[in-house]
């Protein structure tokens, strides 16, 4: 009972107080109903870029047209947000070309809502969740060390006359991101059937 | 001295009898005043109150969604924990505490080896402080968002904080000063920060009877220039006042913005039972200065240049290194001979508050102790001053007569009068202690039109830019001193709080309480679009000038000089450079001088190592830090990141190989076993 009262009393003052403010603030009083949530609430991948700081892996595949179908399959598979978060990642990045070696059909495929999990694990087969410059990958090629990816998957590193290899697949360009590194690949790497 | 004494104790405390009981009264019957209002409001208007419904509703005014930002900065004092917090208003989100004056394990502040001259002084390093009024700075009378000044009460010492970094940038220690509390108000184009004295003390110091005090104590009031491109502060000069308490203090604006109004208290120049002794005399003063007329005879050649030690402290955002400069003399003034500078204005019982509004004509004088508050009014002391209305002087200084300079007195306004801040509107909001309440009253017809209850015991109050000549009107907050049952119970000790009031209406509505740190002694607030875009994100890696910092893992070394053995590291997504240290002896002193290689925003990393007195030092992007180990025990000890930085972070570790004294193992140190630098290229 003893609650109740506070309660009703609390109501009470809550009602009379806002009646004065009625009187005396009428910009306040029009105001629409209560707020919830007013922002739209978005990822990091949402966060405005800071001057003077490095690209991220998704900043840096956004910005060139080399990697204009990775960045549609990204959006679509809604990974976008894991791609600029702290890391490090490691990214085998396919160029648009890559996906064109694709049979036909199978990247309109993998778009459709339906396949979202799948494009997600064959996209995320192509991360590290490492850092791994190029010094690095020869060590792992000397040592015959494998790269775990974030898929599950292990893929392994060759060192061809001075040329990396991973996955099969020749590395023909590196950046340095600030989350990690991209490397540039002409091969999707597609995840072994299960 | 020409003040009427009251000679009668007994007299006196009858008085103050009399004014709790009045006051009593007062209160029941505006609150039962109060409480018909509200029955007739909440149930008068037929066309009913909907609208009014949610206009009212407190939660609804402070909720921030997630994800959005406050309106408001609020910068709190910590007091006795000698920091300043930063809140969101209205959320009452704590976001950082800086620390200013006081070590803080958080920060690595006064830890570490580039903020330890922070700290110093002419009384060494000193670890804690008490910090109380934060001020920020000002171009034409309004808050402009570059810097926030606090002062150091104990050890005096004055502080500038960057609002780009958020960090401790420069502190300088003020000599001959004791209880450095009428501190840190900055003049209306921040051309000086002010720091006076409290206690009045032998200036300068000396070995000498205590009970000698009278005539032979001085009271130091020091302006300190601010240099407008980098914020550096210098003691332009010292004024040696009468040996009376300095309390508070306020510039003047607008017209009266050549001058600066300190409050005393103790013009008795009682040395012991100061809470009876210091309370004699009817009227105490509020000194009126014209610094103009100061700044002038300075520049001619006037002043004693006086020998004085005390510690300047800068920080370097280029080295990211503090340095302590020993100055060794200050320019004393003596206010007889500049005429026209200083007066005495009569001011009703050891006032405490020093408040100027925002048109710079009333000035408004607290006595803690008087039953009414004195107001007093710009042009009268002006008009004062030609017709030389003075009452006589104290130590040369004239006093200028009451009814010459008095505008007028708030009778009765509640108990315990202390701070008094402005709204745009002609109202002003003061805050009573013993009677726990925030009033609002009109200046030019000194009406009370609203008071309200606080939670309890109030200080200060801050309305963000209350203090200035455009004060912003939507919120007031009131910061308490005692809190009881307004919290969960931590046992004995409980938090000191801040209560967020909407001013915009005509009565003051109470919209949210928030715990605060340390005592929230006085605050400064400013709309938050003057400062969110020009804060520093990252500090850049080319220009960070550490003589102990590197760019690359591959300038990463170790090198041994004698006993010290210094490593240069470096941290990056997801290790350190070098992770891997041998050669360590026994009684070596180890310095690790650690770089953050990102440069992404939000990235720190952390670094501790066993048995270092240090738990962890966290380091910003592009920055460099130090701290020191001396390796007790022979072993094989591990260090790590202590930032939870990355998916790899509980892979970011390291060893350190330490063996017996005279031991001959040789300096060695690499990363993946190979001597960082060295790496085949690609």
């Amino acid at each position: 009972m003893k609650v109740k009262h506070l309660f009703l009393g609390a109501i009470l003052t809550i009602g009379a107080v806002s009646c004065s403010e009625n009187e005396t603030n009428n910009d306040e009083s029009t105001s629409s109903s209560v707020k919830t949530e007013t922002r739209e609430q978005h990822g990091q991948s949402g966060v405005a870029a800071v001057e003077g700081e490095e690209a991220n892996v998704l900043q840096v595949a956004m910005s060139m047209d080399d990697f204009a179908t990775l960045v549609v399959a990204v959006k679509a598979a809604g990974v976008e947000d894991a791609l600029v978060n702290t890391g490090p990642l490691t990214v085998f990045a396919p160029l648009n070309t890559a996906f064109d070696k694709l049979p036909e059909g199978t990247v309109d495929d993998l778009l459709k809502p339906e396949n979202k999990s799948t494009l997600a694990l064959i996209l995320v087969n192509h991360v590290a969740p490492s850092n791994y410059p190029i010094k690095q990958l020869k060590k792992e090629a000397k040592k015959g060390r494998k790269l775990y990816m974030a898929s599950g998957e292990y893929l392994e590193v060759e060192n061809k006359d001075g040329k990396i290899f991973v996955g099969g697949t020749e590395i023909l360009q590196s950046v340095k991101v600030s989350n990690g590194w991209i490397h540039v690949i002409d091969d999707v790497l597609v995840p072994a059937e299960k | 001295m020409k003040q009427e004494q009251s000679s009668n104790l007994l007299e006196q405390e009858i008085n103050t009898q009399l004014n709790i009981y009045i006051m009593k009264k007062v209160f029941k019957s505006i609150f039962a005043t109060s409480a018909i209002i509200a029955l007739f409001a909440s149930c008068g208007g037929p066309s009913g109150s909907n609208k009014g419904a949610l206009s009212g509703n407190a939660a609804e005014k402070v909720y921030v969604a997630p994800g959005e930002h406050d309106s408001h900065y609020a910068f709190i004092s910590g007091g006795f924990s000698g920091q300043l917090s930063v809140y969101g208003l209205p959320s009452g989100r704590l976001f950082r505490v800086i620390p200013v004056f006081s070590q803080d394990p958080e920060k690595g502040y006064g830890y570490n080896e580039e903020t330890k001259p922070m700290l110093m002084t002419s009384h060494g390093f000193i670890p804690w402080g008490d910090s109380h009024h934060p001020d920020i700075s000002q171009t034409e009378g309004t808050l402009d968002g570059r810097w926030v000044f606090i002062n150091e009460n104990n050890t005096p010492r004055i502080a500038r904080i960057s609002l780009k970094t958020f960090e401790t940038e420069e502190i300088i220690e003020i000599p001959n000063s004791a209880g450095n509390h009428s501190s840190s108000y900055v003049t209306e184009n921040s051309e000086y920060v002010v720091a006076g004295t409290r206690f009045a003390i032998p200036f300068p110091q000396r070995d000498m009877p205590i009970n000698e005090m009278k005539g032979n104590f001085k009271g130091a009031l020091s302006f300190l220039s601010i240099d407008q491109e980098t914020g550096h502060m210098d003691i332009a000069w010292q004024i040696k006042m009468p040996g009376f308490d300095y309390d508070k203090c306020h510039p003047g604006r607008g017209a009266s913005s050549d001058w600066f109004f300190f409050t005393t208290y103790n013009t008795e120049e009682s040395h012991t039972l100061m809470e009876v002794n210091a309370s004699q005399n009817d009227k105490d003063f509020i000194a009126a200065i014209n610094w103009k007329k100061i700044e002038e005879y300075v520049a001619n050649g006037g002043g004693t240049k006086t020998p004085a030690k005390y510690a300047h402290n800068n920080w370097d955002d280029d080295t990211h290194t503090a340095t302590t400069t020993w100055e060794n003399e200050v320019l004393v003034v003596d206010p007889t001979e500049i005429p026209g500078a200083f007066y005495f204005l009569p001011t009703a019982k050891s006032p405490h508050g020093c408040d100027v509004d925002p048109t710079g004509e009333y000035i408004v004088g607290s006595g803690k102790l008087a039953a009414a508050m004195t107001i007093h009014s710009f042009s009268k002391m002006i008009k004062a001053i030609e017709n030389k209305s003075f009452d006589g002087d104290a130590y040369g200084i004239p006093i200028i007569q009451f009814e010459a300079v008095n505008y007028g007195m708030l009778t009765q306004p509640g108990l315990g009068p202390l701070h008094t801040e402005f709204d745009s509107r002609g109202n002003a909001y003061t805050t009573f202690f013993i009677s726990s309440e925030v009033v609002k009253w009109n200046i030019k017809d000194l009406k009370i039109i609203d008071r309200h209850p606080v939670y309890y015991s109030v200080g200060h109050l801050m309305i963000p830019g209350g203090n200035s000549r455009t004060p912003d009107d939507k919120y007031m907050v009131a910061m308490n001193k005692i809190t009881k049952d307004r919290y969960l119970p931590t046992g004995p000790e409980v938090c000191q709080s801040a209560q967020l009031f909407d001013i915009s209406g005509e009565k003051m509505e109470l919209l949210l309480d928030f715990p605060t740190i340390g005592e929230p002694h006085y605050a400064a607030g400013i709309a938050a679009d003057k400062i969110e875009a020009n804060t520093t994100k990252i500090y850049r890696l080319a220009d960070n000038k550490h003589p102990y910092a590197v760019k690359s893992e591959a300038e990463t070394k170790v090198v041994r000089k004698g006993n010290e053995v210094h490593i240069y590291m470096s941290m990056i997504r997801s290790h350190f450079s070098p992770d891997n240290i041998e050669g360590v002896k026994v009684g070596d002193k180890v310095f690790f001088h650690v770089t953050n290689l990102e440069q992404d925003y939000d990235v720190p990393h952390g670094i501790s190592m066993i048995g270092a007195n240090t738990s962890e030092l966290l380091i910003m992007p592009g920055r460099t830090s130090t701290f020191t180990w001396n390796p007790k025990q022979v072993g094989v000890w591990p260090f790590y990141c202590t930032d939870f930085c990355s998916a790899l972070h509980q892979e970011m570790q390291g060893y350190v190989r330490v063996s017996p004294k005279g031991s001959s193992v040789p300096i060695t140190y690499t990363l993946d076993d190979e001597v960082p630098g060295t790496e085949e290229e690609f």
